[in-house]
């Protein structure tokens, strides 16, 4: 008897833990995390300042990481395989040399588009066939890359600038819908957002990408062509720094050889921050467009606060070892309730 | 039955990475001073040591990292901060002797380095993470204690600043101490027990663990290592260049690193040595040296330098692979 109640009391107490372990599970997703955090943040600005949630503000605060954001997309589909570029900078850089260069010869916007993308292609395809041929690691390669590609934009611009852009070439990185306050380039950043979750969370590529970066070993069993795919990654990431590079351009106007300086490190910070594990295999492209909303409006906020950007360095410096810290401390926290509850069956 | 001929003797010494480096400084040498004999003049070999003391001393902790699986990228940011911290010590208090904001600087990045490491072995955070995270809050930290100003040249005392630059039997202090760096840390890889533990750790990790190596107590002591020696490099960079900026070492990171890989320190972890490291160093600075001498634009040498470490990687990888390949070979029979 005794016995049988003691069964029952057990038996109540899994079902209301379950209802509670499910919540907990939910709200213990970085996803939902960094979600919480972006909404938190935007109450607290609110509350210190009115120019904050203001529709042109907060569109006009986009031109600020709209680029960044961009780089941090195809960057994802790197780190989910375990590897890592800190060369797109410097492809960036090379890409902005060669678009300032020919826009001064006298270059239509067509072409200097195509010379963009077809510089960044070739230059993360490079980066790609020594990763995958020679076996070496990643970011080995692209730390030598990195001073390779942008030594060449020093080497050839020196301390010049370039300055001459054909006449609305401005568009890309400065102009707005017509008709509407919402700037190009974060138009362009959502449809992105968009085609790269397609591809990651509803394509077999997309699967086949998380299958690399949990076991490249097994995933190379299987039949997953795993240094093609992984070319392709780097291939497409040079792409895509072809085309920030023209948006970047086309925001300055002016090109120089330290343009983009330190984007690799702000970059990776904002996948990592997104909830992609640095070793692979783990994350989503909603996680990374929440993470970078955040970074790209805690900055505009502070700085609307006239907080320094010193300080603006150091909380993101924070928030990236908190947000790789937090989620171990919950796995863990997770896994002894489990053990608790195990040992209660 | 060994094989004692020369030739055989040439090619084992060849195997060994820092005996190929140096043929090939030295097979660098020739035509840079055929084309400008004063290159090799004493006055400017002096120059270059004095130019790659620093870095060497740098490269040594991040070597450890290296070596134990990791990488550090907040070793600029360290060099800043501490860098920084000794000049305003310096400006507030003249009569501090050099020797005691070396100690200083050293404390003070032990205390980063620490940091850094705590997280790493306890936190589990890939050092690749912790140090991108701790090189943007150490630059922050080194624009908050200068609150954005700077420490210029007579803001300080003139023993800080001459320090580096005395001589003690012909040499500078500078050298001296990255002389003593490298005997300390050469003996320390070989003869200690943790040097060793930091090569097994590196190596294989969990064979080390099964053999009773703290993993965690070793990936501490790699960053407690780089950056104490980081520490050290700021305090005398300060004095070197008599000022101290906030953006001071931004991006030496990568030359330290690239100083590792020349040095034929593997990414993969467990191998490679210091004497290496420092022929690494050594090659980067006569490189960059040399550039005006080949009449080379200064603005080629970032080229120059990414070409050389890719050119040391590819030669490092295939030769790491053959030896493998051998290996396996004789394990075949």
């Amino acid at each position: 008897m005794a016995e049988k109640r003691d069964l029952m009391t057990k038996s109540r107490l899994i079902d209301e833990m379950s209802v509670k372990n499910r919540l907990i599970e939910y709200f213990t997703q970085w996803e939902v995390l960094l979600s919480i955090i972006i909404v938190l943040v935007f109450i607290f600005f609110t509350t210190r300042t009115p120019y904050f949630l203001d529709w042109f503000n907060l569109m006009n605060a986009t031109f600020q990481f709209s680029e960044k954001a961009i780089m941090a997309l195809p960057m994802i589909f790197i780190i989910m395989c375990g590897d890592i570029d800190i060369s797109i900078a410097s492809i960036i850089a090379l890409c902005a040399y060669v678009v300032g260069n020919a826009a001064q010869g006298g270059a239509s916007i067509p072409s200097l588009i195509f010379l963009a993308l077809l510089v960044g292609t070739l230059a993360g395809l490079f980066n790609g066939v020594m990763i995958t041929a020679l076996e070496m690691p990643a970011i080995a390669v692209t730390l030598a890359t990195q001073s390779l590609f942008r030594g060449i934009a020093i080497g050839l611009l020196g301390d010049q600038a370039r300055t001459d852009f054909p006449e609305n070439f401005g568009f890309f990185g400065q102009q707005f819908i017509p008709g509407t306050i919402i700037p190009f380039e974060f138009v362009l950043y959502l449809v992105l957002v968009l085609l790269f979750a397609f591809i990651l969370h509803k394509t077999t590529y997309g699967r086949r990408l998380y299958a690399i970066g949990n076991s490249a070993e097994a995933a190379r069993f299987s039949g997953i062509k795993v240094k093609t795919m992984r070319v392709i990654n780097f291939t497409v990431t040079g792409f895509f720094c072809g085309l920030t590079s023209i948006l970047l351009a086309s925001r300055i106007l002016s090109v120089r050889s330290n343009i983009a300086t330190g984007w690799d490190l702000e970059i990776i910070t904002l996948v990592v921050l997104g909830g992609v594990a640095i070793t692979g295999g783990k994350g989503s492209v909603y996680g990374v467009f929440i993470g970078s909303m955040l970074v790209g409006y805690l900055k505009f906020g502070m700085g609307l606060l006239k907080f320094s950007g010193t300080l603006m360095t150091i909380v993101i410096g924070l928030l990236l070892i908190i947000a790789v810290l937090l989620p171990r401390l919950l796995d863990m926290y997770k896994a002894n309730r489990k053990l608790r509850l195990q040992q209660l069956g | 039955m060994p094989d004692l001929s020369f030739s055989s003797f040439v090619k084992k010494a060849l195997a060994r990475r820092e005996a190929a480096l140096t043929l090939l400084l030295v097979v660098l040498l020739v035509p840079i001073s055929i084309r400008s004999p004063q290159f090799l003049s004493a006055k400017n070999i002096s120059t270059i040591l004095n130019d790659m003391a620093i870095l060497s001393i740098v490269a040594i902790g991040e070597f450890y990292v290296i070596l134990a699986n990791g990488i550090d990228l907040s070793v600029g940011s360290i060099i800043a901060f501490t860098g920084m911290a000794t000049g305003m010590i310096n400006e507030a208090n003249p009569t501090v002797s050099p020797l005691l904001l070396l100690l200083a600087g050293m404390g003070i990045g032990m205390v980063m380095g620490l940091f850094n490491g705590v997280l790493v072995a306890y936190g589990k955070i890939p050092p690749i993470i912790t140090t991108l995270g701790t090189v943007n809050i150490y630059r922050g930290l080194t624009f908050l204690l200068s609150g954005g100003t700077w420490v210029t040249a007579h803001e300080m005392s003139k023993t800080y600043i001459d320090f580096p630059r005395n001589t003690f039997l012909g040499v500078s202090n500078l050298l001296w101490i990255a002389i003593l760096v490298i005997a300390v840390f050469y003996y320390f890889s070989r003869y200690t027990r943790t040097g060793r533990e930091v090569y097994a750790i590196g190596g294989n990790p969990t064979a080390a663990k099964f053999v009773g190596v703290n993993e965690n107590r070793v990936r501490v002591v790699v960053f407690l290592i780089s950056g104490t020696l980081c520490g050290l490099a700021g305090a005398l960079w300060t004095a070197r260049y008599a000022s101290a900026v906030n953006e001071m070492a931004t991006g030496f990171e990568m030359q330290a690193v690239a100083a590792c890989v020349l040095g034929g320190v593997n990414f993969a972890g467990g191998s490679g040595g210091i004497i290496g490291v420092v022929i690494g160093t050594l090659f980067l600075g006569v490189v960059t040296n040399a550039l005006p001498v080949i009449y080379l634009s200064v603005f080629w040498q970032t080229f120059v330098q990414g070409l050389i470490i890719l050119i040391a990687l590819t030669l490092n990888t295939i030769s790491d692979q053959r030896k493998t390949k051998k290996l396996l070979a004789q394990r075949r029979g």
